[in-house]
């Protein structure tokens, strides 16, 4: 291992070190400051004899004149074994309490790309026992799909629930959770092992905590460290894993925060241009593999600054996940729980992941007209604000009475009500009975005469 | 000292992300392919000062070590172009990703050398020409079965006279004959960065028939043009690309997932080799070149992607054949080029990207077109880029500079998408450049009423909406009863018409003939209506039986139209 005492420069997270002999690219280092402590860094770019690494930890406290620079000569890695399993470590894979991990295998942190034809589409349906996510907006293993929140909404409830009530119908086999926290304060992180502890479910959860007083630029690594646990469970030992990623915005912001140290061009509102690439590196991650049992589900929490979806946290999840649920104040204000706003949730894999055999043979089209009914009544909302409500016609006043009745019974439940899918579709269909048949024109005649209410008794 | 080409050797002087510079590079040129570090990374000069090269690295780069080795192989950044392209999985450098997966396991690993095309397999090559012949560089000097619909045409790589050429089974390396004493094989090598020449370029004058009716009736594109399709995430622009790859009647498929997401790719891979090409009747994976570049895989050759599938592309355009390429997205392109720019610390343009970004993106889309290539044939490449434009806002750098050379636009508009009118393409915002070239296809091919037709559902449209923001503010009983129907019409021509069901068995196609059908009937329909509600209440129309008729139309594989007609006067109460 090569030290250097050769301190160039310290600004922000970064520090320089000159007359370095040939750092890696990606290296990890150790910086040893003038107390004794030891830091642990990463080199960003090298040339000649010089290195600029940045350190994951605090720069406080280091001086160019006593620093100590060593270089590992290897990139980031993390011991992996399946003794993580309900264990907590902390936002660089290091055990918080207890004994160390005795490791089966050492992995980079970075992982590597999944061969596109090496990946399995995912289609098994997983029954989250929330009907506004099953009903409309179906969850399938190996997807990644957001929860897109603002600060106050209940989007921990909410992850911890499906967490607790996730399976694959028709089978046992359960998810083994993990769950990384990036920035969030010590009472969430207490919210979810609370939640787990009374349901029994901390032995099958394996939690990094980045919490909000951990150093920021450390959270680069946090949900990495995390994902490599997951792909090693997933992929070597057959398990099938939910990743919780909480809080993806507070990991953008430590990324800006690195870019503006390194005093790049910034993109929009100062977050790096390869922002999106960097995020794919983290959601790509999930997934199936041919071949193999295991599988990776990813749900990142992303909070909205200010709800603007369009900010660029959420707008660049969006573009890399496969769906996004939303969460809604005004729903929320209306005391309905969850406050999935349906109208913007989406779910790319549902398709394949519904029908016959996985669900019910009406799925999709009692979702599609659910869909289109509900927009319909959000719409005549708007205009009754304008007109009042008995200019509407008889038609439109059902639409408008419908609107208000999804809200209050489809998509509110109780944070312990688990829902099974029949009942989430049977909820559907009593809804639709209200809505002169002929409008429903988006299930088939089949359908219609098998399940519509009118004909069911 | 004097060292022998190829060997000579640079020294990597700093790496910052997929960004290497390297020095001592004597004799080195712009574009140039290098091998970088001791891993033998792939690597391309896009800089060079005296012998400084700066050099973009299509893979990953860490544990890359300043002082390590950098070969130039003194080629330029090529494809392989030959029978075996058809069916294929590449990366953006065209490395096949199966043959990777054998080397490297499920998980892609730096420094890999695969071939492009299979080696071993033995092709039945039929000469065309006779010894002695003189040849231009194009011209067809034998085939090769490739599929059971594409007949591979070998091209001439080069001018001059042939000297052996006999038919028979032949491998990629077998040498097939002479011309002026030069070998020549089934396969040969292009670079993706240069265009492939042809003898004249075509006026576009067919419709590229998509089976989609808001694309086809609307908004058609020709073969051989260029389209974009923009939109926020969520609106659809995969699903219509995966349309369009799915039923455009082009002989040759390329689509090229340029940083996007992983399993899209596996649902094509997955899917295709299942579904028929209605054309053909062949399955669907016969005709496809795959380019998947996931959002995760390295930038720069996310960069390369688009080339390498533009290539391929042109390659089957002279050989005469229709090709479509798909781009999804031409977003991810650019910010790949943002992304390199920053790193060479390029004073940026608007939003951070490089001030060539219009320039690139002019040159990449005219490398569409219908011409008449070398080989006297006639083939064409059509364009379909999608865009993704942050936060849905189309005032951005890529999609203004997109539809500045685009002919065809089609605006993907979140607001119907979360109604779940799919496909979400804005009928007012959309356009196409095409619709006259098309026109007089269409009044052949399909009836010469169609642009008729066409067009006064077009306006009935315009007119919906300007009266829906009236509605909005008195609501719809205030409008007298003809602009009533201009309503109901326009809600019949959403719903009935332009919504069509991607995953539905009989609606993901819809035939030009029955595009036709189904419109005139809704048009014959709103015709009748606007005399009948002079007797009848709206609500009476809207109710007829013949109503969910023609909603039912779009599901049904044979539309009776007779019935229909007959229904329509009957209920309607109109006299003949």
């Amino acid at each position: 291992m090569k030290e250097y005492m050769s301190v160039k420069e310290i600004t922000g997270p970064l520090v320089i070190v000159e007359g370095v002999d040939r750092a890696g690219y990606g290296e990890v280092v150790k910086i040893e400051g003038p107390g004794g402590e030891i830091r642990t860094g990463q080199v960003l770019e090298t040339s000649e004899g010089l290195a600029v690494v940045q350190v994951f930890e605090s720069t406080s406290g280091l001086n160019t004149s006593s620093t100590r620079i060593r270089f590992t000569g290897e990139t980031m890695k993390i011991a992996v074994s399946d003794e993580m399993v309900g264990r907590i470590f902390d936002g660089k894979g290091n055990p918080l309490h207890g004994p160390p991990i005795v490791p089966d295998e050492k992995r980079d942190i970075n992982g590597e790309p999944i061969n596109p034809s090496s990946r399995d589409y995912p289609e098994d349906f997983i029954q989250t026992g929330i009907s506004a996510i099953d009903g409309m907006n179906t969850l399938v293993r190996g997807q990644k799909l957001p929860i897109f929140s603002g600060s106050g909404l209940p989007h921990n409830q909410l992850a911890a629930q499906i967490a607790r009530q996730a399976r694959v119908l028709g089978r046992e086999e359960e998810f083994s959770v993990i769950f990384a926290a990036m920035g969030v304060t010590y009472e969430e992180a207490r919210f979810f092992m609370r939640d787990f502890e009374r349901t029994g479910a901390l032995e099958k959860v394996t939690m990094f905590l980045n919490l909000a007083d951990d150093p920021a630029i450390e959270r680069i690594i946090t949900p990495r460290v995390a994902l490599t646990a997951a792909e090693y469970l997933a992929f070597e030992k057959d398990m099938h894993v939910l990743v919780i990623l909480t809080d993806m915005t507070n990991y953008c912001e430590s990324l800006r925060q690195i870019a503006a140290a390194r005093e790049e061009v910034p993109g929009r509102r100062g977050y790096p241009g390869y922002m999106y690439t960097d995020l794919a590196t983290i959601y790509e991650r999930a997934g199936k593999i041919k071949g193999r049992k295991g599988s990776i589900t990813q749900m990142p929490i992303v909070t909205m600054p200010d709800d603007d979806i369009t900010h660029p946290i959420p707008d660049l999840t969006g573009y890399i996940t496969e769906g996004q649920i939303v969460l809604k104040r005004d729903l929320h204000r209306k005391n309905i729980y969850p406050p999935i706003d349906v109208l913007p949730c989406l779910s790319r894999l549902m398709n394949k992941g519904i029908g016959h055999k996985k669900t019910r043979e009406d799925h999709s089209g009692v979702s599609n007209q659910l869909y289109a009914a509900y927009a319909e009544g959000r719409n005549l909302r708007d205009l009754v604000a304008v007109i009042g409500e008995e200019a509407l016609s008889p038609r439109d006043k059902k639409y408008l009475i419908f609107a208000d009745r999804f809200e209050k019974e489809f998509v509110a439940q109780g944070y312990e009500e688990n829902r099974s899918i029949e009942t989430t579709l049977d909820i559907g269909w009593k809804l639709l009975a209200d809505l002169p048949e002929e409008e429903l024109k988006r299930i088939s005649e089949a359908h219609i005469k098998k399940y519509h209410p009118k004909y069911r008794t | 000292m004097l060292r022998l080409r190829g060997e000579k050797m640079g020294v990597i002087s700093k790496i910052s992300g997929p960004v290497v510079i390297a020095k001592d590079m004597k004799d080195a040129k712009v574009y140039d392919v290098v091998r970088v570090g001791e891993e033998n990374l792939i690597g391309e000069i896009i800089g060079l000062v005296r012998d400084k090269a700066t050099i973009q690295v299509y893979e990953e780069t860490s544990g890359l070590k300043p002082g390590e080795k950098v070969v130039d192989t003194h080629e330029p950044l090529c494809v392989e172009l030959g029978p075996g392209l058809l069916k294929s999985i590449y990366d953006g450098i065209q490395r096949p990703l199966e043959k990777m997966k054998q080397k490297s396991g499920d998980f892609i690993a730096r420094g890999i050398d695969v071939p492009a095309l299979n080696e071993r397999k033995k092709w039945e090559f039929e000469a065309k020409v006779k010894k002695g012949a003189k040849v231009k560089a194009g011209q067809v000097l034998g085939t090769v079965q490739e599929s059971k619909t594409i007949e591979h045409r070998i091209l001439a790589p080069f001018a001059g006279k042939v000297g052996d050429i006999k038919s028979g089974k032949y491998s990629i390396r077998d040498p097939i004959g002479t011309i002026d004493g030069k070998e020549v094989f089934l396969a040969h090598k292009w670079p993706v960065r240069k265009k492939r020449p042809y003898e004249q370029k075509l006026d576009p004058d067919t419709p590229l028939i998509s089976g989609q009716r808001i694309l086809d009736t609307f908004f058609p594109i020709a073969k051989g043009g260029t389209a974009a399709i923009p939109g926020p995430f969520g609106a659809g622009k995969t699903v219509t690309q995966h349309s369009l790859a799915k039923w455009c009647d082009a002989d040759v498929i390329i689509f090229v997932g340029c940083g996007e997401r992983g399993n899209e790719m596996t649902d094509v891979l997955q899917e295709f080799p299942e579904l028929v090409d209605p054309k053909t009747g062949d399955k669907l994976i016969e005709r496809t070149v795959l380019i998947a570049n996931t959002s995760n895989m390295p930038v720069a050759a996310r960069e390369a992607s688009v080339y390498t599938g533009v290539t391929i592309g042109e390659y089957y355009r002279d050989q005469g054949y229709d090709v479509t390429m798909l781009a999804d997205s031409t977003s991810r392109w650019a910010e790949a080029m943002r992304e390199i720019s920053g790193r060479l610390e390029e004073m940026p343009g608007e939003e951070g990207y490089p001030a060539y970004l219009a320039a690139k993106l002019a040159e990449f889309y005219e490398r569409a077109g219908r011409v008449k290539a070398f080989s006297g044939e006639i083939g064409s490449v059509s364009l379909v880029g999608a865009v993704s434009p942050p936060g849905g806002d189309f005032s951005e750098p890529v999609t203004q500079n997109t539809l500045r050379i685009t002919k065809v636009f089609w605006a993907l508009d979140a607001a119907l998408a979360n109604r779940r009118h799919f496909p979400a393409i804005n009928w007012l915002t959309s356009y196409s450049l095409y619709l006259d070239n098309v026109t007089e296809w269409y009044n052949e091919h399909v009836s010469p009423g169609w642009r008729k037709l066409r067009d006064e559902a077009m306006v009935i449209l315009q007119k919906e909406a300007e009266l829906q923001e009236i509605v909005q503010l008195v609501g719809p009983d205030a409008l007298p009863p003809e602009d009533q129907v201009i309503l109901e019409a326009g809600r019949m021509l959403r719903e009935d018409y332009l919504q069509q069901n991607a995953f539905h068995e009989v609606d993901a196609y819809c035939s030009p003939k029955k595009q036709f059908d189904m419109l005139r009937l809704i048009m014959m329909f709103v015709h009748h209506a606007k005399e009948a509600i002079k007797h009848k209440t709206l609500s009476e129309i809207a109710t007829l039986p013949v109503r969910s008729e023609i909603a039912r139309m779009k599901y049904v594989e044979e539309i009776d139209v007779k019935k229909i007609e007959h229904d329509i006067v009957e209920q309607l109460g109109v006299k003949q």
